[in-house]
């Protein structure tokens, strides 16, 4: 389960640690982004070993550049999140690029559609891990357990309008991973650029 | 309790878990079709979706499953809405409300059949189906969230290589530090009901197998109140808020179980892991000098070095613990760590002889010459093999006396893993697997010292 649910004061106690230099809050942001980001470099890259590439990018450039966050612009973990998204979909053209260039097959659109391809699936399951829980909840009851909405509704103890619309507003949400902005890079993870 | 917990009611449907296309889905609309909750149905009206041409949700001219865009509703051929204008829009709202249950492949037929038509007459309902459609083409079952517990380790150390840390944390706390990361990690995946797996704490006590049977969580509080030990000593808040019958770890466990009313939780998580950074974020304030400092165990004392390690040693051995009871594979320390534990229970050998020697436990023949401190005395070289392995001369006569290859007596290999399921108590000194050479009385010593090395 994400800890979504991290008050702001922790992410600025983290960020004043960080700055500070102390290892240990290095260690205990790894243990709380650690699944997440993991999670995002594999969607986008698809590669066990690229996604750890990308997670000792991530950790690196947050350990060397705390000041890099800003706790107004939003929460910590939308920040590593575009972070991570940015490196690994910037990972992905790199190797793509090169394996056309080295007379792969494919051109350079679709390299492109595969990039957004990626990086669509990836914005999408940033959203599901961060949507309240009560849709999460009914999306996993309806798309996983194949449960209807009316069993949904039963499920969750809710009326069936409620898990109607539950259902509904889970999707809507989860329809602007197809929002993208030009480079395939979302233009945010409901924060900080 | 919330609403994580009802999907474990349904673990039995988990043989559809695997089918995340979503067309799949298309199989199963409406598995009750003929429920009678169709009641709820009322605000659609009369001519709603109990339309008589569509309601049966089988007719060959049903439009295919799939949202149509507005600019087709012309060329279909279909009437435009305006004649049923009046008496849709109650409708309207409803078919609205229930796209995305129908994305979803999560209503009746009937449902879905009204839906459908809907969506030839309004384009502006098609236009979200079409999205809430490709919308749940994104849905993934996540994947394996098992991370390598050695990236871990990589990634902080390539970190604190490219940026120094001002406060570093002390070499002697980082197995701690990986253990209980490694620990919390499996105790994500674990569900609401293996929170109350029985456990079986085992160690020994006067050379006897002794075991107390608990839960996973009652593990995580036994865990979360003898580290408690270390916290006291560093100047943190105590997480036993009852009296204990005596500051020993086991006293400190069972006063903690008594003193709630229900058994443990999963909620102990929250607090044994807060604890367990904090103290590594202590100690590392309180810079690697701080090692020295006492910790007391009630009955006996390490240094807070030492003790960091015994807690590191013993959070990896209730892992396993939790690990088999509720079937999860789990891997020994990195061999870095684990060599640090085997050589803190090494070091505590000699203590732990002539501890026996005063309770009479050790072996009747015994013969014993008393060496003065920091003299030469009978030795025997502990061979373990293995990742993390190494030797240890270990004297056998007193704890102050010198080890001695020129004394030495005896020569006991075994495997790594092996020597700590017996200092954990988990392998009896009978069973251990060691190769052994020389005198026998001695080496029987031994390894009834390294299994009485346990505790709860």
């Amino acid at each position: 389960m994400a800890k979504k649910d991290a008050p702001p004061r922790w992410d600025r106690k983290m960020q004043q640690r960080l700055a500070r230099g102390e290892a240990a809050a290095l260690g205990e942001l790894y243990d709380r982004f650690a699944s997440l980001v993991h999670g995002l470099a594999h969607r986008v890259l698809g590669d066990e070993r690229a996604a750890d590439g990308i997670t000792r990018e991530v950790f690196a450039h947050v350990w060397e550049n705390p000041e890099a966050y800003d706790p107004k612009q939003g929460p910590l973990r939308s920040w590593v999140a575009t972070l991570t998204h940015r490196l690994a979909v910037q990972r992905l053209r790199t190797t793509e690029t090169a394996a056309l260039a080295r007379g792969g097959t494919g051109g350079t659109e679709e390299l492109e559609s595969k990039v957004r391809r990626a990086s669509v699936a990836a914005r999408a399951d940033y959203i599901v891990t961060s949507m309240p829980t009560p849709l999460r909840a009914a999306l996993e009851l309806a798309y996983f357990q194949r449960r209807d909405y009316r069993q949904t509704a039963a499920d969750l103890g809710v009326t069936e309008d409620e898990a109607r619309r539950r259902l509904r507003l889970g999707l809507q949400l989860l329809s602007t991973a197809h929002d993208t902005g030009p480079s395939g890079t979302p233009p945010e993870y409901g924060g900080a650029r | 309790m919330n609403g994580a917990n009802p999907f474990e009611a349904y673990d039995d449907h988990g043989g559809h878990e695997d089918h995340t296309d979503p067309e799949e889905h298309e199989g199963r609309v409406g598995p009750q079709g003929s429920d009678d909750s169709e009641a709820e149905n009322g605000p659609h009206g009369p001519g709603g979706p109990k339309d008589p041409e569509k309601g049966n949700g089988q007719d060959p001219d049903e439009p295919p499953r799939i949202p149509m865009p507005r600019s087709s509703v012309e060329d279909t051929g279909l009437p435009l809405p305006e004649p049923a204008l009046t008496p849709l829009i109650l409708e309207h709202r409803v078919l609205k409300a229930l796209l995305g249950a129908w994305a979803l492949a999560a209503c009746s037929p009937e449902e879905a059949a009204a839906v459908e038509d809907h969506l030839g007459l309004c384009g502006a309902c098609a236009d979200e189906a079409l999205r809430l459609r490709e919308a749940v083409g994104l849905l993934h079952r996540p994947e394996s969230l098992d991370l390598d517990p050695a990236l871990r380790t990589r990634v902080l150390e390539s970190c604190l290589e490219r940026r120094p840390p001002r406060i570093p944390v002390p070499e002697w706390a980082t197995p701690y530090d990986a253990e209980t990361a490694r620990l919390d990690a499996l105790l994500q995946d674990i569900g609401d009901a293996e929170w109350h797996a029985p456990v079986r704490l085992r160690w020994f006590e006067r050379d006897e197998p002794t075991s107390r049977r608990t839960t996973v969580a009652g593990v995580i509080a036994h865990l979360l109140t003898v580290d408690g030990l270390v916290a006291v000593t560093l100047g943190l808040d105590d997480p036993l808020e009852a009296p204990a019958e005596s500051p020993t770890p086991a006293a400190r466990t069972e006063a903690f179980w008594r003193a709630s009313h229900f058994p443990p939780t999963r909620s102990v998580r929250g607090p044994w892991r807060e604890q367990a950074h904090n103290l590594v974020r202590t100690v590392a304030f309180a810079g690697g000098g701080s090692g020295q400092l006492p910790v007391s165990y009630g009955d006996f004392e390490l240094t807070l070095r030492d003790s960091m390690l015994d807690r590191a040693f013993e959070c990896w051995v209730h892992a396993g613990d939790i690990a088999d009871a509720v079937d999860y594979p789990y891997e020994p320390p990195s061999p870095r760590h684990l060599h640090a534990m085997i050589d803190l229970g090494a070091r505590m050998l000699p203590t732990a002889l002539a501890a026996r020697r005063q309770a009479g436990l050790a072996g009747p023949g015994h013969v014993r010459h008393l060496v003065p401190a920091g003299a030469p005395g009978r030795s025997l070289r502990l061979e373990i093999e293995g990742l993390g392995g190494g030797e240890w001369l270990i004297p056998l006569d007193s704890p102050g006396a010198l080890a001695s290859p020129d004394h030495e007596v005896a020569h006991v290999a075994l495997d790594g893993v092996e020597f700590c399921q017996l200092a954990a108590g988990h392998v009896s000194p009978e069973e251990a697997a060691a190769g052994q050479v020389g005198d026998r009385e001695a080496i029987k010593d031994v390894l009834f010292a390294a299994a009485s090395l346990s505790r709860m």
